[in-house]
């Protein structure tokens, strides 16, 4: 395999807190490889939203990266200045965001954010509205030409989603981060969205990092997955492989509580008993050995680290 | 900009079905048209003293009548248009500009700083207008600069402050999230998004505040805080008129319709573009899901 574009290693992120030190992320592990779809898949607060702001460096200001490396392209992003930094947001990495609805500026006009997205380009306005125009077209949006004069309000959910889409696509960046950006719309809209980012993707080459708590979206488009829990990445693999035959208990417990996989007939959906840790007081152990029906002793006296090989997963029982 | 061209004419075109917002205009324009033209529609030197003829009522020769040193009353309030306007538009514009530059920097600038200005902001604001006009005029002496100072210097928190919220309103929002996920430098995100954002309120407010300016200039003359006599001022025709008003209550009336004129006109034609401007009331296109 080449080499990944986007190379985190053992990142840590913690929140000042008036409680404590909130350890978000604990020893994130991930690469994303040029032209591959990496999904991650979590319940909420484990710390996706954390990671993608951390790899755009737009973290909260009581946060605070404790540890580890973001290789972009071999360069530490971590270590750039804010300026050179700038010049990376939208151009190489660049972002669709989970809400279509409040990622647009509802008093300036569709052709006038798309064109404002290209302020670094030299070009002329008349051929930054062809691109934008040619963009919209790419994304299926019917009359772009006309789409142009119009405000956000006047664009339904999925039409919004697809013009953001369309403006981070513009700048044909390396990476293309989405925060769920199909959270918000409905089930039709949302295959929709899919299978017009998979053919994006191939157009263009760039790599996609996608965030979703929905695992059947992340079935159907991503080609690796990333399992996050509480801060830490538990189970990491080929999506094949991790649907197929889930290593980490909490995939398993994941994969059973999807509604599209119960085969029998319930009254109630099956749910994970149990809470998340408290990340400012973490166990000793497993961060998911309270929830865990398998755990052993050991479970919550030593901290599970990730194996090597390409499916891989944090956990002691499947190491040992 | 392609939608220059029919910006004006569509926000035009909405301000002649609202009854109110068109008579604002009308009072706007007439108000703005006859300061302009003051020295042309005069019929007389508004300083020319006629000591025979003081304190008359209206009649052909003087239309709003005559004051206590026989000045025709009409030449006086047209050229106290003129004052009064451009104290409003010297002294709003500049607070206006001054405003939005310290609020904007305190609403997205860094915490300290946003604390340094809300300080000062306060601090102003503290003050009442009329002891830290008169506390000025000691030290200046009335002038009309003076007036524009005084006015300037208490608007300034006003307009900051009201930037400020609306900064923060917006900072927090997705879409300037997005910009700067899209690598927008600050100066591009306070300028290409925030403002646009908080334009349309702001000049609203200005516009309604042309009647408060107006007032105060004409308050402070009243106070003998403002401009010197002879100038003639809608406040000083009041002072004027005040003095003898048990002779003839024509001077009071004269100077005081046309600041009744301008707070209606402006009032209407501000709440008339503030239903124009919201993006969110404008065009009834598609705006489905």
């Amino acid at each position: 395999m080449s080499d990944p574009v986007l190379d985190i290693r053992n990142l840590s992120v913690s929140y000042r807190t008036e409680q404590g030190l909130l350890r978000a992320l604990r020893h994130v592990d991930l690469q994303v490889q040029p032209g591959r779809i990496v999904g991650i898949v979590g319940e909420s607060g484990c710390g996706k939203s954390t990671l993608i702001s951390a790899i755009i460096r737009l973290l909260a200001p009581n946060a605070e990266i404790t540890g580890g490396s973001i290789l972009w392209k071999g360069a530490d992003l971590l270590s750039l200045d804010a300026k050179a930094m700038r010049a990376l947001r939208g151009n190489e990495i660049s972002m669709v965001f989970q809400d279509p609805m409040t990622s647009l500026n509802p008093v300036l006009t569709i052709g006038r954010q798309m064109t404002d997205v290209q302020h670094r380009d030299t070009r002329s306005m008349a051929e930054k509205r062809t691109r934008a125009i040619r963009m919209l077209e790419r994304v299926d949006i019917p009359n772009p030409k006309e789409q142009l004069q119009r405000y956000p309000h006047q664009l339904s959910g999925g039409m919004r989603q697809r013009v953001a889409i369309a403006m981070a696509l513009m700048t044909e960046p390396g990476l293309l981060i989405a925060d769920e950006p199909t959270t918000a719309l409905d089930a039709t809209l949302e295959i929709q969205i899919i299978h017009r980012l998979q053919r994006l993707q191939r157009d263009f080459g760039c790599s996609i990092l996608f965030i979703s708590h929905h695992l059947g979206v992340i079935a159907e488009l991503c080609e690796e997955v990333v399992v996050m829990y509480a801060g830490e990445v538990v189970e990491y693999g080929p999506m094949q492989d991790v649907f197929s035959n889930p290593l980490h208990p909490y995939t398993k417990k994941l994969l059973e509580c999807d509604p599209a996989r119960i085969s029998e007939v319930s009254r109630h959906l099956p749910v994970i008993s149990g809470h998340l840790p408290d990340l400012v007081d973490l166990p000793a152990g497993c961060v998911f050995c309270d929830r865990c029906d398998r755990a052993i002793d050991r479970c919550h006296t030593e901290r599970p680290f990730a194996g090597k090989g390409p499916h891989r997963a944090a956990c002691h029982l499947v190491n040992s | 900009m392609t939608s220059a061209p029919g910006f004006f004419s569509e926000t035009f075109g909405k301000l002649k079905r609202d009854p109110l917002g068109l008579a604002g205009l009308g009072i706007v324009a007439v108000v703005l048209l006859s300061a302009i033209f003051a020295s042309l529609l005069s019929p007389y030197d508004p300083l020319e003293v006629d000591v025979y003829d003081r304190l008359s009522s209206p009649s052909w020769q003087h239309w709003l009548g005559t004051d206590q040193l026989g000045r025709d009353i009409l030449s006086r309030v047209l050229h106290g248009g003129r004052i009064a306007l451009k104290v409003s538009l010297v002294a709003i514009s500049v607070s206006l500009s001054a405003g939005l530059v310290l609020g904007m920097l305190a609403g997205f600038g860094p915490r300290w700083l946003d604390r340094i200005l809300v300080v000062c902001f306060d601090t102003m604001r503290s003050f009442p207008t009329i002891m830290f006009a008169l506390a000025i005029v000691v030290l200046t002496g009335p002038s009309l600069n003076t007036v524009i100072g005084i006015i300037i210097i208490t608007s300034i928190p006003l307009y900051a402050r009201i930037v400020r919220t609306q900064t923060q309103a917006v900072r927090g929002l997705d879409y300037i999230l997005a910009e700067r996920a899209m690598g927008a430098s600050t100066a591009r995100i306070l300028r290409h998004h925030v403002l646009p954002n908080i334009a349309a309120p702001l000049l609203i407010l200005a516009s309604m505040d042309v009647p408060a300016v107006v007032g105060m200039e004409a308050g402070l003359s009243f106070l003998g805080l403002g401009v010197s006599p002879p100038t003639p001022s809608w406040g000083a025709i009041l002072n004027d008129g005040y003095s003898y008003l048990r002779n003839s209550p024509w001077p009071i009336i004269a100077g005081g319709i046309p600041l009744i004129l301008v707070t209606l006109g402006f009032t209407f034609l501000g709440e008339s573009l503030r239903d124009i401007f919201d993006p969110r009331l404008r065009g009834k296109g598609g705006g489905h899901g």
